[in-house]
């Protein structure tokens, strides 16, 4: 019997398209593929690094997108959860995918499907959102800036949205439990890692990073949101359902409350 | 400019407007092509959520809350002894602006009481929607009232800003309608709707002729009803909701419980519970009948006028029509599964889909996320159980009652609850 390997790549999603490549390409028996961040020998396997190689994880992507259009989706999405052994679940995901049998990846009888599914549909909800959540602050240079802090990587997934959207205004999404953000410069959206120390969170202090007439806005904001609400009405826990207490930190409208 | 002031007239303004209930923000075809402000091609995006949990999607304001109208329902009627103001029309534009590009909100929506006339009230919208889009070069969703009375020629140019407009006929009945807003024609509404209808249809079928043709209206028409204050039966109600369905190619009819604002003989008094149960069931139908291939008189007729509090109408057709009952799984076309108690749209495709590798069984079905407290007294799968005992309607109603938690089941329940 031909000895499983245990792979391992460097944690990024091109870097796990060339691994998944490789067992392609060289018939390898998997026993798990891991990031170099929290690689672990196994007892009876050995272990390989896989170096990134773009043009390998294109040809993966490509074939995939050429199987379906939702199962490339699935993939990024689920991939980008983050969930623990996300990758030899994705693994599988792929064999079914290129298995004899066609659109195995549309059996919704499956485990394997259906937990990239839910993954998938997980991580699109966290997208959207902070589609919705983000709230941009005017700093006195004019950016408008805004922290994130998401259950999973959706910085790359949200770019676009807010690109499209405010097109004419220079930006910044910030990931604080990443550490990086992206930065929009009028013209095209770049990614920038670096350490902000200091947490913009929402609070009663104003902060001399910002513009006076910010403040001013976000007042009328929670005013506004005060007087949209219906007394009569209530209902708290839909409330927070909506919104969960995770994210209150960075609503503005929600200053009082944190 | 003053921001003390504005403040005021927005508490003022945005407390006037919140009982207006739309808020989608969705539908739209107006993408950002000329690197100007905002985006709404997409799907529509709730940025936050109230404390009685509806969502704010949209700055949702009045331009104004003087009104010539006393409309019994309405807050801002004449009568009512309020505080009132009025924005100037580049004050909402900055509003808008503003908060847009810090992500609050995903464009206006924009009423107002009428002042002077009409046409006057109606001018005064349309320069808002045409200034924001011209001048501030503004791709956001713009959602505008259409004022009941407005000039044809106002509401053709309404919708060339504008991506959704409505008129709220508020009462679903004529006789409610001249009972509570004696000053109002019923043809007031339809005017303004029936007009709306025929410029989207021109729009769309000079668009596949020539390509350049503007967009009017791309999110289409919606309407309002207020439920709970005539006395009108549910059946009233979606009868009318259908026929504006199809008579007016409303995008969405909208159904508000009322909220007491007034004391007057005509109406509930100030206090009443709001229904918002049976707010909650009558979207439960509009969505059987738009999405489930229902048909209104199967739902709601001369026998059953009311729809069940206690269960969902869906549950409540079945248990009425129990001959169709049990349909296998693993067979049954898609306009079967769809009315199956427990099976929503997402389930019945996965479904569709799962069966054609294997035969389901209830595993899998309670993997895919079916409802399987009310499913399982409906259907057949891949498995020797399933329910043989010839069960009464009565009999199962009963069962899915104990065995399951209503978010609402304390407000109907005649049972008192041992502690609080």
């Amino acid at each position: 019997m031909k000895e499983a390997k245990i792979l391992i790549y460097d944690g990024s999603f091109n870097g796990f398209l060339t691994a998944v490549f490789k067992t392609f390409d060289e018939r390898i028996e998997v026993a798990d593929i891991q990031k170099n961040s929290e690689a672990q020998r196994g007892l009876f396997s050995d272990t390989e690094t896989v170096f990134t190689q773009m043009d390998k994880a294109k040809r993966v992507w490509n074939g995939i997108q050429k199987k379906s259009n939702s199962a490339i989706k699935n993939v990024y999405f689920a991939f980008l959860s983050e969930h623990k052994g996300i990758e030899m679940l994705l693994y599988r995901y792929i064999r079914k995918l290129f298995s004899p049998t066609d659109m195995m990846h549309l059996n919704f009888s499956d485990d394997t499907v259906l937990k990239i599914d839910q993954l998938t549909k997980s991580v699109g909800r966290e997208k959207h959102r902070m589609e919705a959540f983000v709230r941009f602050q005017l700093t006195q240079d004019g950016i408008y800036f805004a922290n994130i802090e998401p259950d999973f990587d959706v910085l790359p997934l949200i770019s676009k949205h807010f690109r499209s959207r405010y097109a004419d205004q220079q930006w910044m999404i910030y990931d604080v439990k990443r550490k990086y953000g992206i930065f929009y410069d009028l013209d095209s959206v770049e990614i920038v890692s670096l350490d902000i120390k200091e947490v913009y969170a929402n609070s009663i202090h104003k902060n001399d990073t910002f513009s006076g007439i910010e403040y001013d806005y976000q007042d009328l904001w929670n005013n506004y949101f005060k007087s949209t609400n219906i007394k009569s009405r209530i209902n708290r826990k839909l409330h927070t359902q909506h919104v969960p207490k995770r994210y209150w930190k960075y609503l503005s409208e929600k200053k009082q409350a944190v | 400019m003053s921001f003390e002031r504005i403040r005021e007239k927005l508490n003022i303004l945005a407390d006037a407007a919140k009982y207006d209930v739309s808020c989608s923000s969705s539908g739209s075809k107006r993408s950002n092509t000329n690197k100007g402000l905002g985006d709404s091609s997409g799907m529509g995006i709730c940025h936050s959520y109230t404390e009685d949990g509806r969502c704010v999607s949209l700055l949702k304001i009045l331009l104004t809350n003087y009104c010539i109208f006393d409309c019994a329902y309405c807050v801002t009627r004449k009568s009512n002894d309020i505080k009132r103001a009025a924005f100037k029309i580049q004050e909402v534009v900055d509003l808008t602006i503003n908060f847009y590009r810090r992500n609050y909100i995903e464009g206006l929506f924009l009423s107002s009481g009428i002042f002077k006339n009409p046409d006057y009230t109606m001018e005064r919208l349309v320069a808002v929607a045409k200034k924001l889009r011209l001048e501030e070069n503004f791709n956001g969703y713009i959602h505008l009232k259409s004022i009941p009375g407005a000039s044809d020629e106002l509401m053709r140019e309404a919708g060339l800003w504008a991506d959704r407009l409505s008129v709220n006929i508020e009462v679903p009945t004529i006789s409610g309608l001249k009972l509570l807003a004696p000053d109002k024609k019923h043809e007031d509404f339809t005017k303004p709707m029936l007009k709306v209808k025929t410029e989207i249809l021109q729009y769309q079928a000079e668009k596949k002729v020539i390509k350049s043709t503007p967009k009017y209206a791309p999110a289409g028409q919606s309407t309002q009803m207020i439920i709970g204050a005539t006395g009108e039966s549910d059946k009233d109600i979606m009868y009318s909701a259908t026929h504006y369905y199809r008579k007016y190619h409303m995008k969405r009819v909208y159904y508000s419980g009322y909220v007491p604002v007034a004391e007057d003989n005509r109406l509930p008094a100030i206090g009443t519970q709001v229904p918002m149960l049976r707010e909650n069931r009558l979207y439960q139908t509009d969505w059987l009948l738009r999405f489930y291939g229902f048909s209104v008189h199967e739902i709601l007729n001369d026998k059953h006028p009311n729809l069940d509090v206690e269960i969902d109408p869906k549950l409540s057709w079945a248990l009425r029509n129990l001959h169709y009952f049990p349909i296998d799984i693993n067979t049954a076309d898609k306009h079967l599964l769809a009315r199956v108690p427990g099976l929503g749209m997402k389930s019945v495709s996965k479904i569709l889909k799962g069966r054609k590798f294997r035969k389901l069984n209830w595993d899998h079905l309670k993997k895919i996320g079916v409802a399987l407290n009310r499913a399982k007294y409906f259907i057949l799968c891949d498995s020797r159980y399933w329910e043989r005992k010839d069960l009464q309607a009565a009999q199962i109603k009963g069962m899915i009652l104990q065995n399951s938690q209503g978010k609402f089941r304390s407000t109907h329940s005649a049972q008192l609850s041992l502690f609080n």
